[in-house]
Parts: structure tokens; C-alpha cells; sequence
């Protein structure tokens, strides 16, 4: 096996077929480049909001000063401040903490279910796919949380044109600050709910085909690392929105 | 019995207690920076210095996620740097665009 490997790369260069330079599966170098262009896409969609945002006037007197208005962009810390069962308590960015937290906890434990895979270690690939599901879940829920909150708005309600009151936020009006802002909520991190619902399914799938034993059968477990990529993806992006979008 | 049948060749090897501790550490630093990143917040006054500490930050844990846990920093190089020279031109996308905004705020 070793002697015909060896003969086929003698008279092949590394790129003329039959190894793999880039030194991973097929399946595993297309995850990366599908992940690269799905970079691309977020940094699309944070870069107009950073676009949108710098047009826009910006704040100018103390945090604690701030009062919603259309006139300039408003600060985030300002507007997510609630945390769910504590009605009326001000706890600016605690919730969006909490969800971060989720989502980090959730990468390390799929990183454990990759581990165990190496390992073929079936019983500890099944224990942390289930907590990694779990995560995943736990984030959903609390996104579907703050959009809720976002959506029906605050007790203050805010002027959106002379003589009115206008609660929550939509795709033409907002609460908050200028249309834009909520248009910009809605998108990004929708476009990241979308993807780590996606990323749940996709995990459920691979528990699924690790309890029925496919991949025992199958002799390795590299669709829990290929799946476990576009986890951390998922991961990587929100650290990015969180700073991005509730942070600066 | 075809269940233990299955499982008869199938040789699990032992956890490196090693490795798991490493991931950990990972996960325990990634903690750390973003309760770092709440604490200033909260302290240090909106301006372009806050800003860019909090992007220095998000690189920070940007980087332990795709080097560690997506083990990027492990693989060939070519792969690497194929990964990463494109985002090259996000960052330089990134910086125009602000930019652009910020002259078109001047403008308005």
C-alpha cells in the first residue's frame, strides 16, 4: 500500500492529483471555503451597518442622559438593558452576556464531541452532541426572548413623527432611534438565528446518525469535525455581532 | 446481538487528559476576555480608544476560536493562509466604508 502511495506521487507533482496538498478530506477543504464565503457575507452585512452607522449623527452627551429619539443613532447599551422575569429593572447588556456565554459554552462541548470522535469514543460523541443541541437550543430561545422584547418595545415609546407614540420596533418604524437600526437588528442577527437554527438541525443530524452507530460503521467520525466547523463558525460570528452591534 | 457484535473491533482510546484540559483553557480565556469586555463597557468613557480596544479584543477571541477550536493552526500551511489572505480585504472593506460613512455624515 505504502509502495504504490509513493509511486503515484513520484511521478506527480503535489498538485497533479492523487495526494491531497491542502492535507484534509474533500468534504472538510469545501466546510472551509463554504465557511469563507459565508464570512464574507456577514462582513457584508456588518460592514453597511458600520456604514450606516458613521453616516448617522451619534450621540453626543452622557450615557445616562440618553433619551430615544429619530435624530441620532441610539447607544445599544441603552436599548437592550432587560433580562427576562426581572420587569422594569435595568440590567444594560446582562441578557446579551448571558446568550454569549451559551454560545461559548456550546463550542466547547462540540469541540469535546470532536475530540471524542478522534477517540471513537461513541458514548462521549453522543453526551456532547446532546449538550451541544442543548446550547443551541437554549441560544434560540433566548434570541427568540429579545426579539419579542424588541418588537413590542418599552413602556417610554418614542415620537416617530409629530403628535405620535410609537411602541416596539418594525421594518418602517422603531422605538429606538432612526429605521435603519431596527432594519439593521433584524437582518444580522436574524441572518445568525437562521444559522445557528441551521447549525441545530444539522447537529441533531449528526447525534442522530452517531446513535444509530453509522459512523462506528463507517470506521471515523469526521462528519462530527465538518459539522463542528460550522458550529464555531457560528460562534465566530456572534463575538462579532456582540462587539459590533451591542458593544460599540 | 448485533449491536455488540458491531462494537467488538472497535478499539476506544482513552482521553488525553492533556488535550481536554487545553480545551478548557481555551474555553476559561474566551470567559475571561468577554467578562473583560463587559467591564469596560461600563467603565471607560465612548470614544475612538473604547472602540479600539474592543476590537483588539474581539480579534483576541476571534483567534483562539479559529486557531484552537477550529484547529486551523494545525493544518497545512497553504490551507491556513488560503483562509486567511482573503479576509485581507474585509478588513480593508471594513476600514473604507467607515470611512465613507463618517464623509457622508459631514455631508448630510
Amino acid at each position: 500500500m505504502a509502495s504504490s502511495t509513493s509511486a503515484v506521487a513520484s511521478d506527480k507533482g503535489l498538485w497533479d492529483g492523487g495526494t491531497s496538498p491542502m492535507g484534509v478530506s474533500y468534504g472538510k477543504l469545501m466546510m472551509w471555503f463554504f465557511l469563507l464565503s459565508d464570512a464574507f457575507t456577514f462582513s457584508a452585512l456588518l460592514i453597511t451597518y458600520g456604514l450606516v452607522r458613521s453616516s448617522h449623527k451619534a450621540f453626543t452627551g452622557h450615557v445616562s442622559d440618553f433619551v430615544f429619539s429619530q435624530n441620532y443613532w441610539p447607544v445599544p447599551e441603552r436599548v437592550y438593558e432587560a433580562v427576562p422575569f426581572l420587569h422594569g429593572v435595568e440590567l444594560p447588556l446582562v441578557f446579551v452576556g448571558i446568550m454569549t456565554f451559551i454560545l461559548i459554552m456550546s463550542s466547547v462541548t462540540m469541540v469535546l464531541a470532536v475530540e471524542a470522535g478522534h477517540r471513537m469514543d461513541r458514548k462521549a460523541v453522543e453526551k456532547w452532541m446532546l449538550w451541544t443541541i442543548l446550547g443551541g437550543i437554549a441560544f434560540l430561545s433566548c434570541q427568540a426572548w429579545e426579539w419579542m422584547h424588541f418588537i413590542h418595545g418599552s413602556e417610554a415609546g418614542s415620537a416617530v413623527a409629530e403628535g405620535t407614540t410609537f411602541f416596539g420596533a418594525n421594518l418602517v418604524h422603531n422605538q429606538y432611534g432612526p429605521p435603519d437600526f431596527a432594519a439593521f437588528f433584524f437582518f444580522i442577527t436574524g441572518f445568525h438565528g437562521f444559522h445557528v437554527f441551521s447549525g441545530v438541525c444539522l447537529n441533531f443530524l449528526i447525534y442522530f446518525n452517531t446513535v444509530t452507530g453509522l459512523y462506528q460503521r463507517r470506521g471515523h467520525y469526521e462528519m462530527v469535525e465538518k459539522v463542528g466547523l460550522y458550529w464555531h463558525f457560528v460562534d465566530l460570528v456572534w463575538v462579532f455581532v456582540f462587539t459590533f452591534f451591542y458593544l460599540v | 446481538m448485533d449491536h455488540l457484535d458491531e462494537n467488538a473491533h472497535i478499539t476506544v482510546i482513552p482521553p488525553n487528559k492533556e488535550k481536554i484540559k487545553k480545551l478548557w483553557r481555551v474555553a476559561g480565556i474566551l470567559g475571561i476576555v468577554t467578562a473583560v469586555e463587559f467591564v469596560i463597557a461600563f467603565t471607560l468613557p465612548h470614544g475612538p480608544g473604547k472602540t479600539f480596544l474592543f476590537v483588539a479584543l474581539t480579534i483576541v477571541k476571534a483567534g483562539y476560536i479559529v486557531l484552537e477550536f477550529m484547529h486551523l493552526k494545525y493544518e497545512v500551511k497553504i490551507l491556513f493562509w488560503s483562509i486567511l489572505i482573503p479576509m485581507i480585504f474585509v478588513v480593508w472593506m471594513l476600514v473604507a466604508f467607515v470611512y465613507e460613512g463618517m464623509a457622508i455624515s459631514v455631508v448630510r
